[in-house]
């Protein structure tokens, strides 16, 4: 079947380094081309927001800022459970070219399994629901 | 980047992936999963109650997606099994299925030409 945990794209672009590390790092550039609204604050460790019309949110973590050659961040997975720990790693890589620049982007880490202390914390959690509303109904039949 | 390798790697994503898609590939085990994840813990006569489907064929299914992991048997009421919907396996369908979702086609596409709108091009530095 293959399991694509690496998303990978590469595209020449007619313009200097510079430019396209604002376009990808700053509020103004990122709110122009990739959400709607953005906020960032812009250095290892700094949190970001993407907003799109009709209300997906996208929380990134910064993780690499080396300019303007080396931008990283983590975010969720789309579609996952809210409390899912797993992200996926983002680097944008700007190499100047002759023409301008050639910007990649990786996206690494959808194969992740939830880890043996993620799975017994999800298993006590959904065990924990259970004993809970059996709680519940021992509550109920005594009342 | 190889990815780090723990002492226990555990199933490979890809086979987890693999067995929810065949699991969920047929409507009678797709309606089995929905019933369980609609309304909790059930048994084989439980589940012939709410369904359109003999308590045999929901035997035999429940015997398959409990081998893959999709559902454990636990003790039930009067001695009975009871079926548990198990959602480990199907977040890594998801993931499969997020990685495929996501578009980075579209907002390059976009990049590209508010650059072409709005920066001067390198040539004329």
């Amino acid at each position: 079947m293959g399991f694509p945990d690496r998303i990978e794209r590469t595209l020449d672009v007619a313009h200097p380094p510079r430019v396209v590390w604002a376009a990808i790092t700053t509020a103004e550039g990122l709110a122009a081309w990739f959400g709607q609204e953005a906020e960032i604050d812009l250095r290892p460790g700094g949190h970001a927001r993407l907003a799109w019309d009709g209300g997906h949110v996208a929380e990134l973590r910064v993780e690499r800022v080396e300019e303007p050659s080396v931008f990283g961040f983590t975010w969720r997975v789309d579609a996952m459970p809210e409390d899912d720990p797993r992200r996926t790693y983002v680097e944008f890589t700007l190499e100047p070219t002759a023409t301008g620049t050639r910007l990649r982007v990786v996206e690494t880490g959808f194969a992740q399994l939830p880890d043996e202390g993620y799975r017994k914390g999800f298993e006590s959690h959904t065990e924990g629901w259970g004993r809970e509303l059996g709680e519940l109904v021992a509550y109920l039949d005594a009342a | 980047m190889p990815p780090e390798q723990g002492p226990d790697p555990g199933p490979d994503p890809e086979s987890v992936a693999e067995q929810v898609f065949i699991a969920l590939a047929d409507p009678t085990r797709r309606s089995i999963l929905a019933a369980l994840a609609a309304g909790g813990p059930a048994t084989a006569t439980d589940l012939a109650g709410r369904l359109p489907i003999t308590r045999q064929a929901i035997a035999k299914h429940l015997t398959l997606l409990a081998d893959v992991g999709l559902v454990t048997a636990e003790p039930g009421e009067r001695r009975r099994v009871r079926f548990r919907l198990r959602s480990a396996p199907m977040q890594a369908a998801q993931q499969f299925l997020a990685a495929l979702a996501r578009d980075w086609d579209g907002p390059l596409e976009a990049l590209t030409g508010y650059l072409d709108r709005t920066a001067p091009r390198a040539e004329g530095r």
